[in-house]
């Protein structure tokens, strides 16, 4: 029995001014005891709806979930004290200071209060927070809050972590920090659910990835299987001149393993290919010989776009969140206009090796 | 990558980490959670300058307002207006002081807050005890500070100490319990914002439409109805007859709040608290943020 299963989740809002939205539609989940799973998906896919579920801050309209056993729904008493939620707003008091707030979560979890500020003070340190520690959080930057909210999640040691989009809107800095901080944790045996948006991000730090849209799981696996199942690497290429897409376009498909697809401005082409740098050096050359002028070339890794591509026939990026909140995006994108790109590949979805049987228990 | 102590999980590495709850009766830790939680309240106090300067300023200005612009105007028959209006002045003061609760509760959904004290093993009526506590210490101090005012300008207690301290504890229980209310109004709206202007709406005709400021006998047929059964009145009246300071010659209204309104306040305190006191936990273990 995984240590956090999830079964057939169903969780339904009506937002004033608009229809139903089933922000959960029959999501189930496993996780093995001290792994980390990775759910993958767009703003809007459900992915915080599951972790509010789990923490028990939601109850579904119908599913089941345990963890470790233990029902979510109905014994949440058991729940909350094995576990730590750090979301994707900070949930710190802006009027306390950083050393306070961590303080007063370890008070409310029962810790002595010699107990309490000892790991407070040792949280602070480890965060690399000493020198704001007695300043508000009221002035603190947005990857400081988000460390203290974190530190908050870690004051018991939890067996069981929930990271609600840890790095969402960090500077890539941060993001490095913040990752070295969640790799260490999983190497002493917690058992990690996070929520992503950014395929590199549960590349590096999950053991199993759920991509999940429209509130369920669409494909399971690892980041090499899914990656395997959309194709791997791509070659991009810019050409100077549209009139040469015709050509470029032949030369792609002889040597990758998609058909390419084109951008509307017609002068960027892309194609999945097996071994990237001699694809890349075999088109160039190619290329070359016919006198086609590039403005840019290179390979790139498969991104949420394309693996959501494949998987849903749509890009990540069409998707919203449903009250349109406008969350943040990832600024540090290759692509500024993966999005409207995107759509124009081919929708053809994959089998591939990831296991896409959304009712596995 | 060497994996610091502090962040090894429950349950591996040597086994003798210090952070394990402490296994302790319920009621215990429903005392500490609510004295964490009010302790965080206190904090804001001290660190939010708006509040204490709406605490100590405002019910200064108001006994000092009342006491000098109304009370050459106003001639109120055995008694002077400074003595009439001061029970009336503490009334609203401390119904006012008692909405923050509402914003404060509607500021932390916003904040996200609500989500990390809903994922603690606390006691799900901490969060609410600690914030009406907080309002309670306003209040408190606010009554210290008007009561003070009062007297320097010629407001005088004519009753028995005891009367005195009965007027205060009933100015503060009702308050106390008005929180509550508040705390589950401010659950249910989104933003801080619309909790403030809502109760601005509502108390300052509920205050005004009373006797707090003027006696309810000389106000038109329609509203002297509502001033009568309007429960602020009642606590206006019962607060004036514990200080001494209803008028010997004013003719109480004959409806049965105003004749008994020391027990219709303790009535009205115990109903609001056995009425929102659990709906507000109701929906405490309900709502999350966003």
């Amino acid at each position: 029995m995984a240590f956090i299963e999830a079964h057939n989740l169903v969780k339904t809002y009506t937002p004033r001014g608009s229809g139903i939205v089933r922000a959960l539609d029959g999501l189930t989940l496993a996780v093995p005891r001290a792994s980390v799973q990775a759910l993958l998906g767009p703003n809007g896919a459900g992915k915080t709806t599951a972790v509010k579920v789990l923490t028990t801050l939601v109850v579904p309209d119908s599913g089941t979930a345990t963890i470790g056993g233990v029902d979510v729904m109905r014994d949440g008493d058991l729940v909350r004290p094995i576990i730590g939620v750090s979301g994707q707003y900070a949930a710190v008091d802006e009027n306390l200071t950083g050393f306070e707030n961590l303080d007063m979560v370890g008070r409310l979890y029962h810790l002595g209060r010699q107990e309490s500020r000892a790991r407070a003070k040792e949280l602070i340190d480890l965060f690399d927070l000493t020198e704001a520690q007695n300043r508000p959080v009221k002035g603190f930057s947005g990857g400081m809050r988000r460390r203290i909210d974190l530190a908050g999640a870690l004051v018991t040691r939890p067996r069981v972590l929930f990271l609600d989009e840890p790095t969402t809107g960090l500077d890539p800095r941060s993001r490095l920090g913040m990752w070295d901080i969640i790799t260490s944790l999983v190497g002493e045996g917690t058992t990690v659910l996070l929520t992503t948006q950014y395929l590199e991000e549960a590349d590096r730090l999950a053991d199993s990835i759920s991509v999940i849209d429209g509130g369920k799981v669409i494909a399971e696996g690892t980041s090499d299987e899914l990656k395997a199942s959309i194709g791997g690497q791509r070659v991009e290429l810019n050409l100077v001149s549209a009139s040469d897409r015709q050509k470029t376009f032949e030369v792609l498909a002889r040597h990758g393993n998609s058909r390419p697809t084109i951008s509307p401005d017609e002068r960027t082409l892309t194609v999945s290919v097996v071994d990237g740098p001699t694809a890349l050096q075999l088109i160039l050359a190619e290329l070359g010989a016919s006198g086609v002028a590039l403005f840019d070339a290179g390979m790139r890794r498969p991104t949420l776009d394309d693996v959501f591509l494949r998987l849903t026939g749509h890009a990540a990026s069409d998707e919203d969140s449903p009250n349109g909140t406008g969350k943040k995006r990832d600024t540090g994108k290759k692509r500024p206009n993966r999005g409207r790109r995107a759509r124009d590949e081919d929708p053809t979805p994959s089998p591939g090796a990831a296991h896409t049987d959304p009712d596995r228990t | 990558m060497s994996v610091p102590e502090a962040l090894r999980p429950n349950g591996t590495g040597n086994g003798n980490g210090t952070t394990e709850p402490i296994p302790r009766p319920t009621l215990a830790n429903w005392f500490n959670d609510g004295w964490i939680t009010t302790k965080r309240n206190l904090i804001k106090i001290k660190r939010v300058p708006d509040i204490l300067v709406f605490t100590l300023i405002q019910p200064i200005m108001f006994v000092l307002l009342f006491s000098y612009v109304y009370a050459g105007s106003i001639d109120i028959p055995g008694s002077s207006y400074k003595e009439f209006i001061m029970a009336g002045i503490f009334a609203q003061t401390v119904v006012f002081g008692s909405t923050y609760s509402g914003s404060a509760m509607a500021q932390d959904l916003k904040s996200g807050i609500i989500d990390r004290f809903r994922t603690l093993p606390m006691s799900p009526s901490a969060v609410l005890i600690g914030r009406t506590n907080g309002d309670l210490l306003i209040n408190g101090i606010s009554m210290v500070v008007m009561m003070s005012t009062g007297l320097v300008v010629g407001w005088r207690i004519r009753s028995s100490p005891l009367e005195a301290i009965g007027a205060v504890a009933l100015l503060l229980l009702f308050s106390y319990a008005f929180s509550w209310v508040m705390a589950f109004l401010g659950m249910l709206v989104s933003s801080p914002e619309i909790i403030n202007n809502a109760s601005f709406l509502v108390l300052f005709p509920l205050t005004f439409i009373s006797n707090a400021f003027v006696p309810s006998d000389n106000l038109p047929t329609p509203l002297r109805i509502f001033a009568e059964l309007n429960p602020v009145s009642a606590l206006v009246q019962a607060a004036r007859k514990l200080f001494g300071n209803v008028p010997a010659q004013s003719r109480i209204p004959d409806v049965w709040t105003l004749q008994n309104p020391e027990l219709t306040v303790l009535i009205g305190v115990a109903a609001l608290l056995l009425v929102f006191v659990p709906l507000a936990i109701r929906k405490f273990s309900k709502i999350s943020s966003r």
